[in-house]
């Protein structure tokens, strides 16, 4: 026998006929499962079609870690590609750091949804890209700076990822709350030129290939809604080499806000946008690198210079102000390569 | 009382990464029903293997758990004053895991 929702549970506020199943955040409306489906993918398409972050013909990389925020992402943009006819070609991208016991395990997730879904996967890997995997990254270095290791290497390997599939953009799964928590992570960094960039929804369009957040209004408790709701197949296990403590104290305080006010994270995202217009921080000139032809803004990329560090066995080359290689021009580009950005998620959350 | 539970979203690796338990629980002496609270506090001791921290914070769960009587958001049924059931199905999942 089904069991039934407690009697206190009403009805839903938008049809009036079924009983709510969940509370949104957002709007504090208590709606059925099949509404929120509703909602949840329509509101998603709004913000596609509002922020025009496609056009028919595209090929778009998603970019896949297995977890709760890009299977999701997959699965949705799937469904509104086919239901509003976008015309998008989707693919999978993933980035295989050589974690063994978690990257290995949620990578077995996305090639089940590359069958589930229909969508072809790519699949880059740190032992190609650079000749070093994660494990033996950490065994040389430890586990104190290993995310800034994971963090310039994965959004590296992304945009290689995606100029080999060819595609014209990379999707990413970050959420409302993702989002509200980089603001957080920058005013505290007192980092203001990040601060405005990390909550627009395109950014590197300056760059080799464009990343957008369709989820950037979309909250973390929905999202898992829809993926139990649903029955989506997710991994979901702490990385083992996550030792990011800071951004997990902001990700608290952000859950403690959003529970006694739960507009709280859209409202941050707004202070956050809101600072855009005041930055007149420069922002250096972008160049290539002499040694890989990625972009950079220095002699040497950020991952050229850790790689440089752990080959010549000195691992802490990169790791904080860059020295050393890139010296001579630092004077005026400091702030480029010198900080790790915040934009990619803590190497546990990697949906990049 | 006879309940069944889930633990999602990672929360399944602090007991010993069994996702569903079948459990059998009663109204502590001198109260008539179980409530959510009451089971909070049961299943810490006698579910959760490590890191309660990563469950609980004071008596409720950690703000980042969702939970879900019978497939419905417990934020419907009154949180931690929700009255159980024979057979109820409580579920509870970890937003804070992965990506
Ligand atoms: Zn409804
Ligand atoms: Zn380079
Ligand atoms: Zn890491």
């Amino acid at each position: 026998m089904e069991k039934t929702a407690k009697p206190k549970s009403r009805l839903c506020t938008l049809c009036n006929e079924k009983r709510a199943a969940l509370k949104r955040p957002k709007t504090l409306e208590q709606i059925c499962r099949e509404c929120f489906y509703t909602v949840f993918e329509d509101e998603i398409h709004r913000v596609i079609v509002d922020n025009q972050l496609f056009k028919p013909g595209e090929r778009i990389a998603i970019g896949a870690s297995g977890g709760k925020d890009s299977t999701v992402l997959a699965y949705v943009m799937s469904e509104l590609n086919r239901r509003h006819n976008y015309g998008l070609d989707l693919f999978l991208l993933s980035v295989d750091e050589g974690i063994t016991g978690y990257r290995d395990d949620s990578l077995e997730t996305v090639k089940r949804n590359e069958i589930q879904y229909g969508l072809p996967l790519k699949v880059v890997s740190y032992s190609e890209l650079y000749g070093w995997t994660m494990d033996e990254i950490v065994k040389l270095i430890g586990l104190k700076n290993n995310c800034t290791f994971c963090g310039v290497f994965r959004r590296q390997a992304l945009d290689r990822g995606a100029a080999l599939l060819k595609v014209d953009k990379l999707v990413t799964g970050h959420n409302a709350d993702d989002i509200a928590e980089t603001v957080l992570l920058n005013i505290l960094r007192g980092d203001i030129a990040r601060l405005g960039r990390c909550t627009s929804i395109i950014t590197g369009e300056d760059g080799p290939i464009p990343r957008c957040k369709p989820f950037k209004y979309t909250y973390e408790k929905e999202i898992v809604m829809y993926a139990y709701f649903k029955k989506l197949d997710y991994f979901s296990t702490e990385c083992i080499y996550s030792p990011n403590a800071y951004r997990g104290f902001a990700r608290e305080f952000i859950k403690h806000l959003e529970r006694m006010r739960p507009r709280a994270i859209l409202d941050i995202i707004k202070s956050g946008e809101d600072f855009r217009i005041s930055t007149s921080t420069k922002m250096p000139e972008q160049g290539t690198c002499e040694r890989c032809g990625y972009i950079s803004s220095q002699k040497w990329c950020k991952a050229c210079v850790l790689l440089e560090g752990l080959n010549r066995g000195l691992p802490k080359l990169g790791i904080g102000r860059s020295r050393g290689i890139n010296s001579e021009h630092n004077a005026n580009t400091k702030q480029a390569n010198g900080t790790q950005s915040l934009q990619s998620k803590q190497c546990g959350s990697l949906d990049f | 009382m006879q309940l069944t539970l889930e633990f999602g979203g990672g929360l399944e690796l602090l007991c010993d990464s069994v996702k569903s338990h079948n459990i059998n629980v009663d109204p502590q002496d001198g109260e008539k029903q179980l409530t959510m609270k009451n089971l909070l506090s049961w299943v810490r001791t006698n579910v959760i293997k490590e890191r309660p921290e990563m469950f609980m914070k004071g008596d409720s769960v950690r703000p980042g758990v969702l939970v879900l009587v019978n497939d419905t958001d417990w934020e419907l049924s009154g949180q931690l004053e929700t009255v159980l059931e024979e057979k109820d199905n409580v579920v509870f999942i970890s937003t804070l895991h992965g990506g």
